[in-house]
């Protein structure tokens, strides 16, 4: 299904990528605006720029609290949602300027699977038709080889498949996060865009997903994007971690990197929380303040009300995002300071594609 | 049901809860939800409340603070809080106490909150749903349950509705609302899960403060062990409507002597687990409909053989160390 990769060029590249959504206004509001003399609400900034690569084979996990724009971001990767600005390009192709054959290959080649297992299947759907209408629609099978075609996706997702006349409400939450993973799994993709996979998941069904996508990876050759807020899951599942805070990413590096060496004061502040099994109580030394509104962005450095080594300058500038070490990409001030002390040359090699 | 010693007998204990259950009859069946639960808490102490969904630890809860509907029936061989036997309290009686003595946080804050009141209106009701004090004196001990939950300008905070708020706002304030009454119980279900990591660790350092501080007892009731064990003095976890492993936290997580408890731990992912299969446990939490008898664990366990068709009991292995298993201990 897939060419030969070419290890230099990356899978999937976005760059400048942009975001706004604008509030929808109702006829009184805009009556209002215009009694008030007040123009359009001004669009929400949801990303804000943002250049990702992402490498064939390697899990790229995106990191944020709620509001960061990393759902937003994954959208956009899927082709979803188109963005605002910037590029997409996959294969090294801009998306916005492919043919109507070449858009379809990436379309397919890109899938997505959801948070929430009960509201991304559609209720009055049988399980065979779930997985099954796309590759019929787009002539990945034909109608004699549909059922059989259903029915090996189920076993290798882990589900009986007996079960695929069965409707969703059948099914408890892990399976039904199954039929959203086989779903995705039936148009042969390359990427699988995870957007908060596990994070509706209990311990011991999350632990199940979370094997599957790594037997599934090895199985197909997958690519994955991460999508989560949880940090304990990706540093199990991923090879490099981007983290973003309101519309940006702030750190990119290989997950070892990020966890022995995190430059952002907010990568920091995150590894700090990482709830961890301690046989002694722990005193909990949380970081100050919340994630501001994207409609509403601080100015500068957008992290700067909350950090605690925030400097005149976090105030008036905002830091671009800077290879500090080979493949360790941060956006902070401190690294330019003179007697900055945080960066130490890293050892480590350039953010390899694959650790297993 | 046997008087277990989970904490010293003798000792003055705030809550002592044996062989609790708490069956729903529905139009299938009967539904144990909770089934013969045992919990006892020293004053001021933090109990971890551990189980994945359908595990009966928020229906445990809400027996405790008399919360369960009316299909729910809840029997207890002992319900004591505080001296008050809870089984043979008044409705009227219970609701003098709910909010005042013994208190809950939900996961949820728009459960707690009423959305078409100001935050000043709810507080005030509830500090005089309690007491006899004028709205003046009300509305003085809300500023300084806003000012011990951490929240910047209270008095403005005091003045809007919940939707003004951001989430981890609101649950301050469901914390604050629960503080109001100075409880020495708090019964905290889920109270993080709905919220952003680092205003979890917000949260948690809040309620961390605020129970040293003030000597308040604690049930955390979460499927999150890693986040609790850092809070917690005591730990219980609870599958399929009952207690399967209770002991220290130290013990715990040095030692635990229950295979799902060992599964548990084992399957959450981190850096050590990096490139290699999580440890699972397979197969998914049992339907409480028709439990059959025996261990409700016996179907996903990697110690289960004929005996584990008999049930277990849940019995002290160690000074304060119960398991509820017939192989407790046995490495895999």
């Amino acid at each position: 299904m897939s060419r030969t990769p070419d290890p230099d060029q990356p899978l999937m590249k976005v760059e400048g990528l942009r975001r706004d959504y604008v509030q929808p206004s109702d006829f009184i509001d805009f009556l209002s605006r215009r009694i008030q003399g007040r123009g359009k609400p001004p669009p929400v900034q949801a990303v804000m720029g943002v250049d990702l690569e992402i490498f064939h084979g390697e899990v790229l996990a995106v990191v944020g609290e709620s509001g960061c724009g990393k759902t937003t971001l994954g959208r956009m990767l899927a082709g979803i949602i188109p963005p605002t600005a910037g590029r997409v390009l996959y294969r090294g192709q801009d998306i916005a300027q492919m043919n109507a054959a070449q858009r379809r290959e990436y379309e397919l080649a890109v899938q997505m699977i959801f948070q929430d297992p009960f509201s991304s299947l559609n209720p009055r759907m049988r399980v065979a038709d779930i997985i099954g209408e796309a590759p019929l629609v787009h002539g990945l099978v034909n109608r004699a080889g549909h059922d059989e075609y259903v029915c090996q996706l189920l076993q290798k997702v882990g589900l009986d498949p007996d079960y695929r006349e069965r409707y969703p409400h059948q099914f408890s939450g892990g399976q039904r996060q199954r039929v959203g993973v086989a779903r995705a799994l039936a148009l042969k993709p390359s990427i699988i865009v995870c957007d908060e996979a596990v994070a509706a998941l209990d311990v011991s069904i999350q632990a199940q997903v979370l094997n599957l996508f790594m037997e599934l990876r090895r199985d197909f050759d997958l690519t994955y994007v991460f999508i989560s807020h949880n940090l304990g899951v990706v540093s199990h599942i991923s090879d490099r971690v981007a983290i973003m805070y309101l519309g940006r990413v702030v750190e990119l590096a290989a997950t070892e990197e990020i966890f022995a060496r995190a430059n952002h004061p907010y990568t920091q502040a995150l590894l700090k929380e990482l709830p961890v099994l301690s046989a002694a109580k722990r005193r909990f030394e949380p970081i100050a303040g919340e994630l501001p509104s994207p409609a509403n962005p601080p100015s500068g450095c957008a992290f700067h009300p909350r950090c605690p080594k925030a400097m005149a300058k976090c105030r008036e500038e905002r830091p671009i995002l800077q290879e500090i070490a080979p493949g360790h990409w941060s956006a902070c001030h401190l690294n330019h300071m003179q007697d900055a002390q945080e960066i130490e040359p890293s050892g480590m090699p350039v953010a390899e594609e694959n650790s297993q | 049901m046997v008087v277990r010693n989970g904490v010293g007998a003798g000792e003055d204990l705030l809550l002592d809860v044996q062989g609790l259950k708490t069956w729903f009859y529905t139009r299938d069946g009967v539904v144990k939800a909770v089934d013969g639960v045992s919990l006892q808490l020293r004053r001021g102490e933090i109990l971890g409340l551990v189980g994945e969904s359908g595990s009966g630890k928020s229906v445990t809860g809400f027996s405790i603070m008399g919360l369960v509907g009316e299909r729910g029936k809840v029997h207890a061989d002992r319900m004591v809080f505080d001296g008050l036997d809870l089984s043979k309290v008044s409705a009227e009686q219970m609701r003098s106490l709910r909010g005042g003595r013994l208190a809950m946080i939900f996961q949820d804050p728009m459960m707690t909150l009423n959305p078409t009141l100001r935050i000043d209106t709810q507080m005030i009701e509830a500090v005089q749903a309690h007491d006899k004090v004028s709205r003046r004196a009300a509305r003085d001990r809300a500023l300084e349950v806003l000012r011990m939950v951490g929240i910047p300008a209270p008095e403005a905070r005091l003045k809007v509705y919940p939707h003004h708020l951001s989430g981890g706002m609101r649950q301050r304030i469901a914390i604050a609302i629960a503080l109001l009454n100075a409880p020495k119980l708090i019964i905290a279900d889920e109270p993080t899960t709905a919220l952003d990591v680092t205003i979890q660790g917000q949260i948690l350092y809040e309620v961390q403060k605020l129970c040293r501080e003030m000597g308040t007892a604690l049930i955390w009731i979460t499927h999150d062990l890693a986040l609790v064990s850092g809070l917690a003095d005591r730990m219980a976890v609870m599958y399929a409507g009952r207690i399967v492993e209770s002991t220290s936290t130290e013990s715990l997580i040095q030692q635990p002597l229950h295979p799902y408890t060992h599964g548990l731990m084992a399957s959450i992912p981190s850096l050590g687990t990096r490139g290699e299969p999580l440890f699972q446990i397979p197969g998914s939490t049992p339907s409480l409909l028709h439990l059959p008898p025996g261990c409700p664990f016996r179907n996903r366990c990697y110690r289960a053989d004929e005996q584990c068709e008999h049930s277990p009991q849940l019995l002290s292995v160690a000074p304060g160390h119960e398991v509820s298993c017939w192989h407790s201990g046995e490495k895999p």
